[in-house]
């Protein structure tokens, strides 16, 4: 992705559709039950770039920031500080009618489908609804027109337009959510876990679908995900969030083959491999720490599970820092390349 | 399977009464347990996997009914009397569910929870059953046990509790561990410590069934695998047989459509036309045919036949060449 910007000399802003600088979201604290009242930041500054056409993948374990990112480029939970441009213009915090242009162009589908679209409307005026609230008032021809046309290219039956969320299949109610957030062909679709909660074999069709989707619009995406096989498949680069912060980011092919980071590299090996050989094979079971041990502030959030960990790590938040082509990762004691 | 079965399940059948009419969930399904053997009962949602075992367990919601036969080491499960159940159910057979926050109570230590089941049987004094639960907080990886038995389960991440609810099921040391889901709700991470728990189950020559959706969990524990679609069994067969030459094609179908870490990316999922049938809307003949690249005439009018060979069996009129089921 930024390997297509570099080759037209240099990142301009404007080729750039989305970017995301020093993000921070912070929840607030409940002081009682046990908890202290202080939060934990959710980002604790996050950058991000999607350009025109491209697909990052977001990758972590439950807590790390992932959903909260999601929500925080679509304006849904409000950030601290930090700053998001849409093609190089600023989107003001707060200011609905910016917010209200932003969603016209960057949509999003959540991992339940049956949660995000109402009980009592059909999945054709589910549809509808979208494409005339970001549209503004269209012929009533027309919107049928438009609806029937995204169904079909959604792969949903017509016949299954005029049912209800609750007579259909989850594969079937995905597509419809998928349906309403791409009719008003928005540069950018944002998939939370959208496919987590679907049956394997109705997981691929999905995955297909997205893809397809993403080639023919020239539609950008990014990818939320715990499961990194999927990311694999769909993305053509990973961000690795740990702790709100980005740990490693970097193409596909740098990010699965030699990962930098002792986190992802430990994330890849937790994957269980569909084959009883391989499976066999590899004994090697990550650390027995939990994810929930968040350590005292200052240093690398990771060192209380990291087999690397030296005193430098509690000493100092390590960098993001470049080590290859659009690949960088965020650790004092980086794995060597050969993995 | 080699060994003796200690569960053996023939002709198993649950129906449940909705608003839409009688339901089939499973519909004649037969597998059997073997001692000291995991078997993976794989299939995806809908398809009976769940209910096999709850009917098993007499555990069925009010509004199901099971028929057909289930026994346990010799003893007729289905339709026994509540106290037979009771015997068997958290005494030599123990459950673990795919969710631990509803599996554990959450007003109540973890102490109390784990002594319960041998305490309510007497098979413990306190004191007896406050030392096996040390042991096998221990034995699941827990640290400092001790101070596990005074918290509650809301203290605990989701990880841990899944822990928890592996130890109390071992507590009666079971002969039979049915695991329905156990990682399903985990991070990768955390799954991959619970399924080393899992491994260390069968250690004692424990029998686990294991529930799962997960080809990748199957692949790594189950020595022998039973793949259920639309309330059937359609293969049995060992793991490696299994993922090496599938005899179904509805099997071949769900290991091509799985994302993988390593190979090509560039061509994309195979994944599996349409959808799963909905219960009560399963006609007559395979119910796969309409999904099956492979369907003919005959797999849409009647019944599939049964082929077996050795270790394996599937249930179908054209098994997939290379498997050694044909006809």
């Amino acid at each position: 992705m930024r390997g297509a910007a570099h080759g037209r000399g240099g990142v301009s802003v404007s080729e750039r559709l989305l970017q995301v600088r020093d993000l921070r979201v912070t929840y607030p604290g409940r002081a009682g039950w046990g908890r202290s009242g202080h939060a934990n930041p959710a980002l604790a500054g996050v950058d991000l770039d999607v350009e025109s056409g491209g697909s990052v993948g977001i990758v972590g374990e439950s807590g790390c920031g992932k959903s909260t990112l999601a929500r925080a480029i679509l304006g849904l939970v409000a950030p601290q500080s930090g700053s998001i441009a849409w093609r190089g213009v600023p989107v003001p915090r707060g200011d609905g009618s910016a917010l209200r242009r932003l969603r016209r162009e960057a949509q999003i589908v959540f991992q339940d489908p049956f949660g995000s679209l109402d009980p009592r409307m059909t999945l054709a005026d589910s549809v509808a609804e979208a494409l005339v609230a970001l549209e503004g008032p269209t012929p009533r021809a027309r919107v049928v027109a438009r609806v029937a046309a995204s169904l079909a290219e959604v792969g949903l039956d017509p016949s299954l337009a005029s049912r209800y969320p609750h007579e259909v299949s989850g594969g079937q109610c995905q597509r419809a959510a998928i349906a309403r957030a791409t009719i008003a062909r928005p540069g950018l679709l944002v998939c939370d876990e959208a496919v987590s909660a679907l049956d394997v074999s109705v997981q691929a069709q999905i995955v297909n679908l997205l893809a397809d989707l993403s080639r023919r619009h020239g539609m950008a995406l990014v990818f939320i995900s715990h499961n990194l096989a999927v990311v694999r498949h769909l993305c053509d680069e990973v961000v690795v969030l740990y702790c709100g912060r980005v740990v490693e980011r970097g193409p596909r092919e740098a990010i699965f083959a030699s990962p930098r980071h002792p986190y992802t590299r430990a994330l890849l090996d937790a994957v269980p491999a569909p084959d009883p050989v391989v499976a066999r094979r590899s004994s090697a079971v990550p650390a027995a720490l939990d994810a929930s041990v968040r350590p005292a502030p200052g240093g690398c959030d990771y060192r209380p599970r990291c087999p690397r960990a030296g005193p430098e790590c509690a000493a100092r938040i390590p960098a993001l820092a470049t080590t290859g082509t659009g690949h960088a990762v965020a650790c004092h004691h980086p794995l060597s390349t050969a993995g | 399977m080699a060994g003796r079965a200690l569960l053996d399940v023939r002709g198993l059948e649950v129906e449940f009464d909705t608003p839409r009419g009688v339901v089939r969930a499973v519909r004649g399904a037969s597998l059997e347990v073997g001692e000291g053997e995991c078997l993976a009962v794989v299939g995806e949602s809908g398809s009976g996997k769940s209910q096999c075992f709850l009917a098993c367990l007499g555990l069925l919601a009010a509004q199901g009914r099971a028929s057909g036969s289930a026994c346990f080491d010799g003893r007729e499960l289905v339709a026994a009397p509540r106290g037979l159940l009771d015997e068997v159910r958290g005494g030599p057979v123990g459950f673990v569910f795919q969710d631990p926050m509803n599996a554990l109570t959450p007003h109540l230590t973890l102490g109390r929870q784990l002594g319960e089941a041998v305490l309510e049987r007497g098979l413990m004094s306190a004191e007896a059953a406050r030392k096996r639960s040390l042991e096998l907080l221990a034995r699941v990886g827990l640290p400092e046990p001790e101070a596990r038995l005074r918290q509650y389960p809301h203290e605990l991440s989701g990880g841990q509790r899944q822990r928890v609810a592996i130890a109390m099921a071992l507590m009666t040391d079971p002969r039979l561990v049915i695991a329905d889901e156990p990682t399903t709700a985990l991070d990768v991470t955390v799954q991959a410590q619970v399924l080393e728990v899992l491994r260390d189950v069968r250690r004692d020559g424990r029998s686990l069934v294991m529930i799962t959706h997960d080809l990748g969990v199957v692949a790594g524990i189950a020595d022998r695998v039973a793949v259920m679609y639309a309330g059937r069994v359609v293969e049995v067969a060992p793991v490696e047989a299994l993922f090496a030459s599938p005899a179904h094609p509805y099997t071949a179908a769900l290991l091509a459509s799985v994302p993988r870490l390593s190979g090509d990316v560039a061509t994309s999922l195979a994944g599996i036309e349409g959808q799963p049938p909905r219960p009560g809307e399963i006609g007559a003949g395979c119910s796969f045919a309409p999904r099956c690249t492979q369907a003919r005439d005959a797999c849409r009018t009647r019944m599939p036949p049964s082929h077996a060979n050795g270790e394996r069996r599937v249930e179908c009129v054209a098994p997939l060449t290379g498997a050694g089921v044909s006809p």
